[in-house]
């Protein structure tokens, strides 16, 4: 009943926290400078981690596929399904994680510090609303900046799976080929559909984030409670979201 | 000086009238524990009012629910006539706590930290507001440390940072939340002269939260005593200098029993 209790009311304080950030859309232009600061570590600096994973997922996929698609000797199918696979599933979920681990825990671990050592308070005290200084220019910025890096993982694994492809002695596919079937089976719509999860994913994972960071009581020790409680929270919620997304997307 | 009912502005020197504080029944609980048991007491504007007591005792939770970062089980706390509890207040009255820890911004810069403020409420340009961030440090003899982060600043500094921080918000009621703890007997009496010259020089209404003796029979206009939740003494502070209830003085210069030490008596 307890976790029950837990469970609603922080439903309930991430949505007022969301609703109050909102209602201060109106000053993102004056906070320009701190709108593209979280632009650059969000997007910026996750950048190699998104681009190395969806390298090696899309030339795993390759592999796989290739493996158990030479049974049937349909290995020249293996774009369309690299291609799908990454545009509106891998791509996203994986960006999604990856945002998670990396963005999330360090947003909850920032805003937890502020709220445990009073800095969180002393915005209070100043009139200066966390919500407007601390959550909005973060929520703008993973709006922006969660798509691109879907995409670029989209593309990076796609070129991942046709080098596989090309250099593996069971697929041994041109790359011509491969993007060929690519581009015949994989549709604007798919990539569109995948970005947008992208970016349901990325809104999800920062504003769960800020929530548990500016909720945190007590010392060091609930800072690091709040990270971990943060990035669970945040990968059980894009598997979930993902699932729904998926449905209403189909 | 300004006159006696006035707040002048540091920064414009205009002169605006000087706020009070009712502290009106005032009762907290968190979940089955009683911090505050039905507090009343007034400060009035212009006067520096000392809540003293023992750790635990509840000053800091008062002291919160004056800015409006707590809200209260029962009874109000009324700040210039406006519920502190309601956020329009801090909108009314201009308010500055200074924390125990100084709580500055520590990825932001001494001037940074000092320059939020009117950056985000937009009270002047950036050659304005950089006139009103060095005003403020030369008055704390801080000039020197504009360009520091808060990690390279002495516990002294951090405090007089936080003072100049509260300073630049052009406050007319200024809180202190034990601003000479963790400091050496030096440092404290500097505090606690700046706290009395910016109240000599600026008539601000003041409130301080602490348990250090000397600050509050030297600076204090009027002394409380909390103890357990209850205001158990409110009075100037010549009426603590040979103090009547036993508590009182027990609080105020206990004596070290080695025959008899207190934290055996204590409850676990």
């Amino acid at each position: 009943m307890k976790q029950i209790t837990a469970i609603l009311e922080g439903f309930g304080s991430t949505l007022l926290l969301l609703l109050r950030a909102l209602s201060f859309s109106g000053t993102l232009v004056r906070q320009r400078a701190r709108f593209f600061e979280q632009c650059y570590l969000i997007g910026y600096t996750t950048l190699p981690i998104v681009a190395i994973l969806s390298f090696f997922i899309g030339s795993v996929l390759a592999l796989q596929a290739g493996y158990s698609m030479q049974n049937f000797g349909t290995q020249q199918f293996i774009g369309s399904l690299v291609g799908l696979s990454m545009a509106r599933e891998l791509g996203p979920v994986m960006v999604a994680i990856l945002v998670a681990g990396r963005v999330g825990s360090a947003i909850a671990a920032e805003l937890a510090s502020m709220k445990v050592y009073q800095e969180v308070d002393a915005l209070e005290t100043m009139n200066i609303p966390p919500a407007r200084m601390l959550v909005l220019p973060r929520l703008a910025a993973a709006l922006v900046m969660v798509p691109v890096l879907a995409l670029i993982g989209d593309l990076v694994g796609w070129f991942g799976g046709a080098l596989v492809s090309k250099y593996t002695s069971i697929i041994s596919i041109e790359p011509e080929a491969y993007f060929a079937v690519l581009r015949r089976y994989t549709h604007f719509k798919d990539v569109v559909n995948g970005l947008l999860k992208a970016e349901v994913f990325g809104f999800v994972v920062v504003l769960v984030c800020c929530n548990i960071g500016l909720n945190t009581r007590g010392g060091p020790r609930e800072i690091g409670a709040s990270v971990t409680r943060a990035v669970v929270t945040s990968l059980i919620l894009i598997l979930v979201v993902d699932y729904f997304l998926t449905q209403v997307l189909m | 000086m300004p006159s006696a009912s006035h707040t002048r502005n540091p920064f414009t020197h205009v002169e605006t009238p000087a706020v009070g504080v009712a502290v009106e029944h005032l009762t907290k609980n968190f979940g089955s524990l009683k911090v505050l048991k039905d507090v009343s007491f007034t400060v009035e504007p212009g006067e520096i009012f000392v809540l003293m007591g023992p750790s635990g005792s509840g000053k800091s939770v008062l002291l919160k629910h004056v800015v409006g970062l707590e809200y209260p089980t029962s009874g109000r706390v009324m700040v210039d006539g406006h519920d502190a509890a309601s956020e329009l207040t801090r909108e009314r009255v201009r308010m500055a706590l200074v924390f125990q820890s100084g709580a500055l911004f520590n990825s932001l810069s001494v001037y940074d930290n000092l320059a939020l403020y009117p950056r985000e409420h937009r009270v002047a340009d950036e050659a304005g507001i950089r006139e009103k961030v060095m005003h403020a440090l030369r008055i704390l003899s801080l000039e020197g440390a504009a360009r520091k982060f808060p990690a390279d600043l002495s516990g002294g500094m951090k405090k007089r940072v936080a003072i100049a921080r509260a300073l630049v918000m052009e406050p007319q009621l200024m809180l202190y939340d034990e601003p000479t703890s963790e400091l050496d007997p030096v440092m404290s009496a500097t505090i606690s002269e700046i706290i009395a010259s910016l109240r000599e020089e600026y008539h601000v209404t003041t409130i301080v939260v602490s348990h250090d003796r000397d600050l509050a029979l030297n600076i204090a206009d009027r002394v409380g005593i909390l103890m357990d939740g209850k205001l158990i003494f409110l009075g100037p502070p010549s009426e603590l200098r040979e103090p009547k209830d036993p508590v009182v003085a027990d609080f105020l210069a206990p004596k070290i029993d080695l025959q008899h030490p207190r934290f055996k008596k204590l409850e676990t």
